[in-house]
């Protein structure tokens, strides 16, 4: 009686080798390391790449431990942090602005283990330190903007085809047209009916038509808004990998969230003001003609330069082309060793250039850039209470105006930029500018590397602490069943990280928290165990049935309780942001893992202890 | 410790208002002083900083004063060298805390930063909503599950057991004005875990005694499935105990509000899961019949014609 079979001894055992092994990388300590990857996120690092690393570290007879592609970067493995550094400086020096140079910590875990999937713990940014962005994209003014580029294409288009127009408007969130007679508005609506304008991707805006004042009104259809935000928010995911891209940052994050917001992390940043400079550029860029000294008032703006000792300029009213059109910049020199700014355009963008280039040679186009700035105000609500409104305005400043010297198509560059640093800012604007709709940050955090690191001792000491305690409590109280029930614990403990390990998720300071809680919990299976065999006994039945009766009638309550637990844990996932999804996971993992080891893992070991074995008394 | 038959049924009537007077205050607390919500979920700027040596904290206010703030808290943080500077969501800026930070390095460039936290106002009453949604759910999830598994009274018993010790908690940081913010929130969920977990074995054992024996009050039962009970629900409440002493003595001031809000968590939970629980079995008259295990349904359709 009390014996398990072989099989089930295989099971476990088979259980706890696959958790020691995926906990095992957690022991391999991480070496110093550096990522290469080329700064055109487009591009991903190749043989080339690889071979000029290589050769820029003999050349500078810095020894690597290993140098490989891995993912789209390459990365250098050193065994000293003096090395690192100097490997980096060496590289920046050759590689300049082709290639992104970041200092990164790479996990030395051992070929076999990565074979079968290895790897150790993620760390959250609360104990790896680094940055943490939530940005909103700002869909009511892509929205605004779409439906202000619409109505000057349908007057354009209205001016072309001769049709009279009485009126035409933005009003709120829908365009307003009103036609003179009847012929002009039926020719009107015919336009309207079959100009793919009308569209947004496969999404349609609602049109009304009214005849008794030939009036017509176009307005954003559910479908069409979805669609609309779908694509700003994916264009603006796009253009924040490149520059988080820029910032060489090793395994960021930069994901959507919800419908129209972003998460951006970035583990291990330090210079978190440099990052978020780069990263919250709520910009866009316009280009624009500078007006001739005759053009009307009407048609013309004046700008300030962004560089204040330049004074100001008119450009023309009419915008070429804005920044989402611009798919790259970058700075570069022309025959003569001058700095200038590469810039490449999309089809549609390289048309409207063309088109708008051709018969102004000669002219100077600028370049505005386009910054949303926030202002706050206080003011009072309905209660008569001061609330804070927040609002926020858009400055436009000139950063070049040069000269048109042939027409311009999708890919043209600017000359005469001054110097190669100014250059390549420029290049960056640029490139920071390619966004479809502006963004604001609506949370950030932001935890020094020290802090970072304080919590991870803070945290594995309490986890010691803690289970050292328990263990304790358990022995002295149980004596071998507590024996038992102990090395049950620890399995769990050494369960929970290798199953952690292997699902590849996130340890949170309060993921640590959950598993200093999971240890005191766990036990509970075994207490509830161990005080159902003691009442057996004392109700006069023989040990070994005792154990027998004694686990399994606290298998159902068991059971209960912990999928309650599991129910909040998982509530908690669900509603939970970063740091408390790592400890609904830990939570929801240890509850698993523990009612395993203490169920049928001590159930083992009382067996092996006590199977098959004549007792005459048994002291639980 | 097995045989102590404490007749806790027979100290009902006190347990009962204390309960209540407890709730009572709990609530007071919470309509009037209303909670001291942390930044997750009040919006505003925090920065932690540490200095080289200890800081005189005026200095920091008059800094922060001359630099044009006016709504803010300057305090220590664990230590005499760790300062914590927040401030009220004045503008809902992202740029405030590398503003401070700056003027603050400048007048000491030894300095260093530990972290900048910044939650929009927007983020801040959403995290509120949604944290008040979840902890409804679980408690939905939770009350359905018991009903299915036990039956509604001990559901309805277990639910106001759960409200009770959420409530009282919530009550004790209005009281005392704790911050409370996400983690508190996380710790709030796994109380409910927790104690869920106390009150089902306690419920378990009172099915299994209403369904085994015949013939006796209900108040006894009861009573005696709480001693029977009781050596295990000490021993777990004292275990979790130890733990999360020891998270609260060792784990940093990050999780302090955490482990405070679960080791209240677990002396109210293992106190409603003997009372609460069970006084509430008793106010809905439970009987026997009421857990009789039902007959196998295949018997009657095999009966039918």
């Amino acid at each position: 009686m009390n014996r398990f079979s072989i099989g089930t001894h295989a099971f476990i055992l088979m259980v706890l080798a696959i958790g020691v092994i995926y906990s095992l990388p957690n022991l391999y300590p991480a070496k110093p390391a550096i990522q290469i990857a080329y700064t055109d996120s487009g591009k991903s690092a190749d043989q080339s790449l690889l071979d000029q690393v290589s050769e820029i570290l003999i050349s500078k007879a810095i020894t690597a431990e290993s140098v490989g592609l891995k993912d789209n970067n390459i990365v250098a493995k050193f065994s000293s942090f003096d090395a690192q550094l100097a490997a980096k400086s060496a590289l920046q020096r050759v590689l300049l602005d082709r290639a992104v140079v970041a200092l990164n910590l790479e996990p030395s875990t051992p070929q076999w283990l990565r074979s079968i999937g290895g790897g150790p713990l993620k760390l959250g940014l609360d104990l790896s330190g680094g940055v943490h962005f939530l940005l909103e994209v700002d869909i009511e003014s892509a929205l605004d903007n779409r439906l202000d580029s619409l109505l000057n294409q349908y007057r354009k288009k209205f001016r072309d085809d001769r049709i009279s127009v009485e009126s035409s408007q933005k009003n709120d969130k829908e365009l307003i047209f009103e036609f003179l007679g009847d012929e002009d508005y039926s020719k009107a609506l015919k336009i309207f009916g079959d100009d793919n304008i009308t569209s947004v991707g496969t999404a349609l805006y609602d049109l009304q038509s009214s005849s008794i004042r030939n009036r017509v009104s176009l307005a954003y259809s559910q479908s069409a808004i979805k669609e609309i935000r779908d694509y700003a928010v994916g264009q603006n995911l796009m253009t924040l990998r490149n520059r988080v891209n820029e910032l060489g940052v090793s395994e960021p994050i930069v994901q959507r969230q919800g419908s129209s917001r972003i998460v951006v992390e970035l583990p291990g940043v330090q210079d978190t003001t440099a990052a978020k400079k780069i990263i919250g550029k709520t910009a866009n860029l316009e280009f624009r003609l500078e007006a001739a000294s005759t053009t009307s008032r009407l048609r013309k703006e004046e700008f300030d330069y962004q560089d204040e000792r330049m004074g100001s300029a008119y450009l023309e009213k009419n915008v070429i082309v804005a920044g989402e059109r611009v798919t790259n910049a970058s700075s570069g020199f022309d025959e003569s060793g001058f700095a200038q700014v590469n810039i490449s355009l999309d089809m549609q963008g390289g048309r409207a250039m063309q088109k708008a280039t051709s018969g102004n040679i000669g002219r100077k186009l600028g370049v505005l850039f386009v910054e949303r700035k926030n202002k706050s105000i206080l003011t009072l609500d309905e209660n008569g209470q001061e609330v804070i409104e927040q609002t926020s305005y858009i400055e436009k400043s000139i950063i070049s105006l040069a000269t048109v010297q042939a027409v311009l198509g999708t890919s043209f560059r600017i000359t005469g930029v001054g110097s190669p640093q100014e250059a390549s800012e420029l290049a960056l604007l640029l490139r920071a500018g390619a966004l479809a709709a502006p963004m604001k940050f609506v949370e950030e955090r932001t935890v020094g590397p020290s802090l970072g690191k304080e919590n991870i001792e803070l945290g594995i000491r309490s986890i010691i602490i803690g289970l050292l305690s328990v263990i304790a409590f358990m022995l002295f109280y149980y004596r071998w069943f507590g024996l038992a029930a102990n090395i049950a614990l620890f399995a769990n403990v050494v369960l929970i990280t290798g199953f952690m390990s292997l699902l590849g998720a996130t340890l949170t300071l309060p993921g640590i928290a959950g598993i200093v809680l999971t240890i005191g919990m766990a036990v509970d299976a075994n207490v509830l165990i161990f005080s159902r065999i003691r009442e057996e006994l004392a109700e006069g039945k023989d040990p070994q049935t005792a154990i027998q009766e004694g686990f399994s009638r606290a298998f159902v309550t068991i059971f209960d309780a912990n999928v309650t637990t599991l129910i909040a844990s998982v509530v908690l996932y669900a509603i939970g942001t970063g740091p408390i999804k790592g400890f609904a996971i830990t939570l929801s993992i240890g509850i698993i893992t523990s009612m395993f080891t203490a169920i049928i893992g001590t159930r083992a070991i009382i067996n092996l202890m006590y199977g098959n074995k004549n007792i005459q008394e048994l002291r639980v | 410790m097995i045989n102590l038959n404490i007749p806790f049924m027979s100290y009902r009537k006190i347990a009962t208002m204390t309960s209540l007077a407890l709730l009572a205050l709990s609530i007071l607390s919470l309509g009037f002083r209303g909670l001291n919500l942390g930044l997750d979920f009040s919006g505003g700027t925090l920065i932690e900083v540490t200095y080289s040596e200890a800081v005189d904290l005026g200095e920091i206010r008059d800094l922060m004063t001359n630099n044009g703030f006016d709504d803010f808290q300057v305090v220590n943080f664990g230590s005499d060298t760790d300062v914590l500077i927040k401030v009220a969501d004045k503008d809902g800026s992202s740029q405030l805390g590398d503003t401070i930070f700056t003027f603050l390095q400048a007048d000491d460039p030894s300095m260093e930063l530990q972290r900048i936290e910044f939650v929009g106002p927007q983020v801040g009453s959403e995290l509120r909503d949604q944290g008040g949604l979840g902890m409804l759910v679980a408690l939905g999830m939770i009350l359905l599950y018991v009903a299915f598994r036990f039956q509604y009274k001990f559901a309805l018993g277990a639910v106001t057991a759960l409200a009770h010790d959420v409530v009282i908690i919530l009550g004790l940081f209005s009281l005392f004005a704790w911050d409370f913010d996400l983690t508190v929130l996380a710790a709030l969920l796994a109380v409910i875990g927790y104690s869920l977990n106390d009150t089902i074995v306690v419920s378990d054992r009172i099915r299994e005694n209403f369904r085994g024996e015949r013939g006796f009050e209900p108040e006894e039962i009861i009573n005696r499935s709480i001693n029977q009970t009781l050596s295990r629900t000490l021993i777990t409440s004292f275990t979790t105990l130890l733990v999360l002493l020891a998270l609260y003595f060792f784990g940093g001031d990050m999780i302090r509000g955490f482990s405070e809000a679960l080791i209240i968590g677990v002396l109210v939970g293992t106190y409603s899961s003997i009372y609460v629980v069970a006084n509430m079995l008793l106010g809905l008259s439970i009987t026997q019949d009421d857990l009789a295990i039902p007959e196998a349904e295949g018997v009657e359709f095999d009966e039918m014609p």
